[in-house]
């Protein structure tokens, strides 16, 4: 299955290029034009992913999140379960990285096949990293009224989870 | 709201690591902190570079309006204040669907070009469209096929069965979408689609 991840990548440049060569465009300076735009689009996303993550890294490393869900423990043994997978559910929505990291923790403590592991899994596979796409794409092109895109996508990571420990303890 | 979010979690991380003893730790993230974003830049760079160079040909060559022509009476439920055929749909339909095919790395140029056509049929430039935040919903819960991270990250734990979690994730994928696109939509009904 995942070969076809490493086909549709190679087939999808060959076709815009085939398709561009077809309608006889000067394929390499459109090419070239788009390019530059990458390159100031760049530019112009920086602060925001810098100034992110700054806030992100800056409440991750302070524990708070995981003190946080401590207290949970014990409903969570019952389950099962380690308070291990709360901070993944909570930084879903805000670092990929960070719930990427998490994951790899699980695995490896618990393994990927045991319910900790699949459960980690799932939630990971549940959605995106909400906060992070919202802040970038808003900033490409300079939105700053951001009404109310934040909370629907939230609510959607919400939904995301719920569906992920249901899955798990139906199916597994 | 992004910046109410941003003030407290900055705010809030200081004061509890001053709490607990691990000011140390944010010491070393406010030092840092600027080198992991330039870092990330450091991987998207290139690939936007690329990505925007080969949507320019797919542009200029009527592919991106011939994907929005073939897409629009699918998409133009979701979106109803996009005219008929415009490019930003063919863009929409494109960042869709190299995310479901597990390519994020490349649906995230797809997605910034998107915005850009958006912002072209939007009025007031500083503040969202309905269409914008719809397009967000959709493109946040990340509806994907294959899940490659995950699977190349199961069976370098040693997995017995990497792939068993396909079904769970896309089903909880799509709950997430879902969930997402109906509170979106009652919202735009609520607000007469403004």
């Amino acid at each position: 299955m995942a070969t076809v991840s490493f086909i549709a990548l190679p087939l999808l440049v060959f076709f815009i290029v085939f398709y561009g060569f077809k309608k006889k465009i000067n394929i390499y300076d459109e090419f070239l034009i788009g390019a530059k735009n990458g390159l100031s689009m760049t530019v112009k996303i920086l602060p925001n992913i810098v100034g992110m993550l700054f806030a992100i890294n800056i409440l991750i490393k302070s524990n708070l999140i995981h003190d946080l869900f401590k207290f949970l423990q014990p409903f969570l043994e019952n389950l099962g379960l380690s308070s291990d997978i709360l901070p993944m559910c909570f930084l879903r929505s805000i670092s990929g990285s960070s719930t990427l990291a998490i994951m790899s923790n699980i695995f490896k403590e618990y393994g990927p096949d045991s319910t900790m592991g699949l459960l980690a899994s799932v939630i990971q596979g549940s959605s995106d990293t909400t906060l992070y796409v919202i802040a970038l794409y808003y900033a490409s092109v300079g939105i700053n009224k951001n009404r109310y895109a934040l909370s629907v996508g939230l609510f959607s990571d919400l939904c995301g989870i719920i569906v992920s420990f249901l899955l798990v303890y139906l199916f597994f | 709201m992004v910046n109410i979010i941003w003030g407290v979690f900055i705010l809030v991380g200081i004061v509890y690591s001053l709490i607990n003893g691990n000011i140390m730790e944010i010491n070393n993230v406010i030092l840092q902190s600027g080198k992991d974003g330039f870092n990330l830049i450091k991987e998207i760079a290139p690939l936007l570079v690329i990505w925007m160079g080969l949507m320019r040909i797919a542009e200029t060559s009527g592919l991106i309006k011939r994907i929005a022509e073939i897409m629009t009476p699918i998409l133009s439920k979701l979106f109803p204040k996009i005219p008929k055929g415009h490019e930003s749909i063919g863009y929409i339909a494109s960042n869709v669907a190299v995310n479901m095919a597990g390519l994020d790395s490349a649906a995230t140029p797809f997605g910034l070009k998107a915005m850009e056509k958006l912002q072209e049929l939007n009025t007031d430039k500083k503040r969202a469209t309905t269409s914008m935040i719809t397009f967000l919903v959709l493109n946040t819960a990340g509806v994907t096929l294959i899940p490659t991270t995950i699977i190349s990250l199961r069976m370098m734990y040693g997995s017995e069965n990497p792939t068993i979690v396909i079904p769970a994730c896309l089903i909880a994928t799509l709950s997430a979408q879902i969930g997402g696109l109906t509170l979106d939509y009652l919202i735009r009904r609520k607000n007469g689609n403004s």
